[in-house]
């Protein structure tokens, strides 16, 4: 079943935010944003900016009917700069102009006058400071202080990840028309519309039934567009509010990437304790988040990073801190996988940390603590595992003996080319790890002429929700997928949403979905057992738009059962609401059971390093992918690939770079790289584990959306192990994305001293 | 006046002739498949087809509407998804194959990929699987990691190998991939035929600022080398430099436009030289028999110079011109020790046009009209690593010719970008090199000369130490590469 969008895709005919038909009187917005990253704003000076061609307003922090205020979990993210700024790329003032062209020619000329503050951008520094977003997070398990005395062997080190800037191909944007009585309409970019409303409704000071926000889809977002997009939107809703008029706002992409946040980087110093037959007994990290300059989700994110501190393996003795460090950087944000994938970096740069001193394969510390049933996760939940099995059935057919032994070989005859393989278990937890969130609703009406319409929380941006959510409803209503149409994501129609987050949106809608059908399906069987006169509504089945009694076909066809249901004065709709059961989470403690469930695979990642010019290639990524059951095979596949070569691009290219000065280099897509098509591995191929398993997740079919990502890991110690069989005396310091400068320096570690000393 | 046919529709505006066909579609003839992504030709979500005539027949290649002026549309036939897209609301053969891979997930880069696939189905290039992905390296999808949509390139090709004797564009007409109105392209493109082509564009009732010298290839230039708009008649070509660097101004920039002068784009061989002409875009050179035939790795070398889209926009001249002390193709053509010729017949050698950061030794008036090499190397390599090896700017790049008979290298050129403010000639290195043997020696004290001669800067694309690293490296990778040097 292919996504119910492609065919629009192919075609152009999709319609994204900057395709809406634009309502006569439409204003244009630009922001003018802050060239400095901490200092005190003096003063604004729009004098000239007001007077240049078309301009119709200029709105800073002091025109706020609203609070001045955008901060989804904490209150500490203003709007609009007002006494000071906090990172380059700060909105300072925003120009509504008659023209797109206008407003940005007239953004140039607002002067701020700033003084300057000492800029922080790295997290240790700011946690030296004591700057903290949050107070520091804790998991504990077992003892591990006590519990390295006992080891044989015990490991410390550092290891640092960087960020990663979404790239969604369609910028941020919003654009805000008036509604009758002061309301306001917003059609955004965004994962979030509850939370773009709550965000209107605050610095609007309207109340939120004023406040309607409307998704189409969304030209990517991997978590971007969560808490991201809010600015945009309340942005254009205040220039509503001040001008009467529609305001639209798309920006471009170098105000998107300099303005808005990216994956948290993390610094984290790990201690790893292993026994003689190197069973990890004891795992102690401290992670430093960098948060950049307010909240956002980093709280969020810095929790998720702690749940997957261990990745797949258990460990008995586990004491993990965190820290949500405040920088001078654009804030943090969600990012496919949402702090879990820094986490599991870490775990597995102790682990290489420990094979390399201990002379023995990663892999073999891997499997020998891959968690199973019955173990406990540092947080308490009890483990249902596919550990052992995905990585048993991943070697059953992949072999990665084998491969490095072909590596092993290939490296002994080749001088300066080489080539490396790594292992890559993955563990991750389904569900919003705060738990009111995992709720979601669906509206589902059937029309007189049998089509079906569906609206629920979730937001289309490419993972095929959407698709999945309609496979839902003409499942249950065995109607042909062409009856049914998902339609925008609206918060007339379903209020109070979470967001499409957290590879969740398909588990809680799809549910939500189900049970609003099979509440009309009820009523309409109650309708059809008179009609085909059964003894009982159990006696009567709807297949393939037909009424069936006991099993048989009658002449009632589906069109004739709507029809008369609406005679009867039956509710042909449903707005059903879905809870995921048994979710429980106490920070007092730290322990409860957060997830529905976990997705588990295993991949062996293999890379191939030019040792004269510092280049690498990802020769072939195969694994074995937990699944459960997939309801869409062509989706869940796309996500598996693409979740892959986004992690290999986190891992390799993608390089954030930010200077001293806070200020963002690499500002574009000349200067940031993610995979191309010449980039990605030859080959990745993958098996579905195969498991009877009952699960939580809709049809039994688990959530993809982030754990493929994390295969992208193994793509940085697969190179690193290329590094070493050239240069075995060096020990490549843990340090991601491994670029092709790092690998040249590592390379020639030795050779660059003596350059240096002019040798 | 601007006339071109855009899709099916005959096409003239007074529209500012530097306003870029990307917001004229999607602005002005509301035809919004065409898709905004990053403006500076870098993903591919605009792409294109540009069909001009070409004898008795029309030929299309895929071209990023952010960066192409609409001067440069005149007299041409621009394609966007509508104008390929079927009436009957059923695919063509490249949507299909899409759609059928599942090579879409959010949609917002597949039209992009849809333009540039249908380019590669007219095109009467060979096809194969290899070819396919080429005609599709200048798009950049977040989504999918390319996996499925390589499965539809590759099922096209296989569509595309049932060709008989017909033509590209009768076999793309015959299965639809194309509709039947391009069959009648070529005759509405004569009759645009006659409009002066390479006429000054005046901007309406502005002031007339703007900076631009020539269009270019090397799209490439950091924030602090955008230079300064000044107040004068300047020269556009591919304009893939100057619409990245200086988008807004570009509109009402007042600008000769180079791109369409035919006889600025030719390459003519005589006995002991070859001749380029100034617009001759970097496909042009791929394509080129004598191209071909005296850079032997020529393919391997072009992939690595920016993309298909931007290769078929971008001219040598652009590229020189731009300065940028990284231009892929200035390198190239310094290890040539190539001359350049200016509209006033004056000819310099290449390595004596920059003469500071950005700075030119060419007046106001001056424009090159064309690149002269000699043939006198028997071997010649090009060398460059960014952060990604496709589609991507160099950390350092460098290209080498050498001359030699008996085992001596008779006469060598090196040149070598990123590792200083100009795009640079290594003369030192290039005359230890004569009269040398390879070998150890040579290349280890050549190398030591060459580190004296440059003088890299921390940026964006590597630190200092880095990029002294990797040119010893690249110098020494030439050797390995030429006479398999160990």
């Amino acid at each position: 079943m292919k996504n119910v969008d492609s065919k629009s895709h192919v075609r152009g005919e999709s319609i994204y935010l900057d395709d809406i038909p634009l309502v006569q009187g439409t204003l244009f917005a630009c922001v003018y944003d802050s060239t400095v990253a901490h200092g005190k704003l003096k003063s604004i000076d729009t004098t000239e900016a007001e007077k240049s061609e078309g301009v119709v307003k200029i709105i800073t922090a002091k025109d706020l009917i609203g609070e001045n205020q955008i901060g989804g979990i904490l209150p500490d993210e203003p709007l609009f700069a007002d006494a000071e700024v906090h990172f380059q790329g700060m909105p300072v003032a925003l120009v509504l102009a008659e023209t797109e062209e206008q407003a940005r020619h007239a953004a140039k000329k607002i002067m701020a006058e700033i003084e300057p503050l000492e800029i922080v951008t790295d997290p240790r520094i700011a946690f030296a400071k004591g700057d903290l977003i949050v107070p520091p997070k804790h998991f504990k398990l077992g003892d591990a202080e006590e519990a390295f005395k006992d080891c044989e062997y015990v490991f410390e080190g550092r290891a640092d990840v960087n960020g990663q800037e979404h790239l969604y191909i369609e910028t941020q944007g919003a654009y805000s028309i008036p509604t009758e009585q002061g309301g306001i309409k917003v059609y955004s970019s965004t994962q979030g519309p509850t939370a773009v409303q709550r965000c209107v409704s605050r610095v609007t000071a309207l109340p939120m039934h004023q406040i309607e926000v409307d998704v189409t889809r969304l030209g990517g977002a991997f978590g971007g567009k969560e808490d991201q997009a809010n600015a945009w939107a309340a942005l254009c809703a205040v220039g509503t509010q001040l001008t009467k008029r529609p305001v639209k706002y798309a920006l471009h992409r170098m105000e998107d990437m300099r303005m808005t946040g990216k994956r948290n980087p993390y610094s984290a110093d790990y201690k790893i304790g292993l026994d003689k037959d190197l069973k990890i007994v004891a795992y102690e990290v401290v992670f430093y988040q960098n948060a950049g300059a307010s909240a956002d989700l980093s709280p969020p994110v810095l929790e998720r990073t702690l749940f997957h501190c261990t990745n797949a393996y258990f460990v008995p003795n586990v004491t993990a801190t965190a820290y949500s460090c405040r920088t001078n950087l654009p804030p943090n944000t969600a990012f496919r996988g949402f702090g879990g994938p820094q986490g599991m970096f870490v775990i597995e740069s102790a682990i290489a940390h420990a094979a390399e001193k201990l002379n023995v394969s990663a892999s073999e510390i891997q499997n020998k603590n891959l968690i199973n049933d019955g173990d406990k996760f540092p947080y308490g939940q009890i483990a249902e595992s596919e550990a052992v099995t995905t990585w048993t059935q991943a070697n059953e057919k992949f072999d990665f003996a084998q491969f490095q032994k072909e590596a092993d070989e290939f490296n002994q005859q080749n001088k300066f080319v080489k080539k490396g393989v790594a292992l890559m278990p993955i563990c991750f937890g389904i569900s919003f790890t705060k738990t009111p969130m995992n709720q979601a609703r669906a509206l589902v009406h059937v029309y007189t002429d049998g089509s079906v319409a569906v609206s629920t929380g979730a937001v289309e941006m490419g993972q095929g929700v959407n698709t999945k959510i309609a496979q839902v409803a003409a499942c249950v209503f065995s109607l042909p997928i062409d009856r049914i149409k998902v339609h925008t994501t609206n918060t007339l129609r379903i209020a109070n949403t979470s967001p499409t987050a957290a590879s969740a949106a398909a588990d809680l809608n799809g549910h939500a979905t189900q049970i609003a059908c099979e509440t009309i399906l009820k009523r309409l069987k109650d309708v059809a057992k008179d009609l085909v006169e059964a003894q009982s509504a159990d006696d009567v089945t709807i297949e393939n738009g037909f009424v069936f009694r006991n099993g048989e076909s009658t002449d009632l066809d589906w069109v004739t059962l709507v029809n008369e249901g609406h005679m009867q004065r039956v509710n042909m709709s449903e707005h059903a609401h879905y809870a995921t059961a048994g979710l429980h989470f106490d920070w007092g403690t730290a322990s409860g059971h957060p997830f529905a469930y976990h997705v588990y695979g295993t991949a062996i990642v293999g890379a191939t390093v030019d040792c004269l010019r510092g280049i690498y290639t990802i020769d072939f990524v195969k694994a074995c992918h937990d699944f459960g059951n997939s309801m869409n095979t062509s989706i869940d596949y796309g996500q598996i690939e693409g979740g892959i070569v986004q992690g290999i691009g986190w891992m390799t290219m993608e390089e954030v770079v930010y200077d001293a000065q806070g200020k963002l280099r690499s500002n574009a897509l000349s200067t940031y790289k993610i995979p191309d098509i010449y980039s990605v591995p030859k080959t990745i191929e993958f098996i579905p584990l195969e498991t009877m398993r009952e699960n939580l997740a809709i049809f039994n079919s688990k959530a993809v959306g982030e754990p493929p990502l994390m295969y992208g890991i193994g793509a940085y110690f697969a190179i690193r192990n290329a590094v070493k069989a050239f240069n075995n005396e060096n020990s490549p310091a843990f340090d991601a994305p491994f670029t092709p400068e790092k690998v040249l320096m590592n390379l020639y570690a030795v050779d660059f001293k003596k350059m240096k000393a002019g040798k | 006046m601007i006339k071109f046919v855009l899709n099916n529709q005959p096409v003239q505006t007074d529209l500012p002739a530097g306003m870029t066909v990307l917001d004229f579609v999607r602005y002005h003839k509301n035809l919004k498949g065409t898709k905004i992504g990053c403006r500076e030709g870098d993903c591919g979500a605009c792409t294109i087809l540009v069909g001009e005539l070409n004898g008795n027949s029309v030929k299309y290649l895929s071209m990023t509407s952010c960066l192409m002026p609409l001067s440069n549309a005149r007299g041409k036939h621009i394609v966007t998804v509508e104008g390929i897209n079927r009436p009957d609301g059923e695919l063509t053969e490249v949507q299909q194959a899409i759609v059928d891979e599942s090579g879409t997930q959010c949609g917002f880069c597949t039209v992009g990929f849809v333009m540039s696939l249908t380019g590669f189905c007219v095109d009467e290039t060979e096809k194969s699987c290899e070819s396919a992905i080429s005609s599709i390296d200048g798009n950049i999808c977040r989504c999918t990691g390319y996996k499925s949509i390589e499965r539809a390139a590759e099922k096209l090709t296989q569509i595309l190998n049932q060709k008989n004797e017909q033509s590209r564009l009768g076999f793309a007409a015959e299965k639809g991939i194309v509709p039947g109105y391009f069959s009648d392209i070529k005759n509405r493109l004569e009759t645009l035929k006659d409009l002066p082509t390479n006429e000054f564009y005046e901007a309406e009732n502005r002031p007339q600022t703007h900076d631009a010298k020539h269009g270019a290839e090397d799209q490439y230039t950091s924030e602090k080398s955008r230079t300064k708009i000044e107040n004068r008649k300047s020269f556009v070509g591919g304009g893939t430099d100057l619409y990245v660097q200086n988008p807004e101004e570009m509109v009402d920039a007042t600008t000769a436009n180079l791109f369409d002068d035919s006889d600025l784009r030719f390459i003519e061989e005589t006995n002991d030289s070859i001749e380029v002409g100034a617009s001759t875009v970097v496909t042009d050179l791929l394509v080129s028999p004598i191209f071909r035939r005296i850079f032997p790795n020529l393919y391997a070398h072009l992939k690595l110079v920016s993309s298909t889209p931007i290769r078929n926009m971008a001219t040598l001249a652009g590229n020189f011109v731009n300065a940028s002390p990284i231009g892929d193709m200035t390198a190239w053509f310094l290890a040539l020790d190539a001359t350049i010729v200016f509209n006033n017949e004056r000819e310099i050698p290449l390595r004596e046009f920059y003469i500071g950061y950005k700075k030119l030794a060419k007046t106001d008036d001056e424009f090159v009209t064309k690149i002269r090499f000699r043939k006198n190397f028997s071997h010649f390599n090009f060398e460059k690593v960014s952060k990604r090896t496709c589609l991507d700017i160099s950390s350092v790049n460098t290209a080498i010719s050498l001359n030699v008979e008996n085992a001596l290298i008779a006469n060598a050129h090196v040149s070598a970008g990123g590792v200083a403010p100009i795009p640079l000639y290594l003369r030192k290195t290039s005359e230890f090199l004569r009269g040398k043997e390879i070998n150890d020696t040579t290349i280890l004290e050549a190398n030591e000369i060459l580190q004296s001669e440059i003088s890299p800067i921390s940026d964006v694309r590597g630190s200092a130490e880095y990029k002294r690293l990797l040119a010893r490296q690249l110098f020494t990778a030439h050797f390995v590469e030429l006479f398999d040097y160990q």
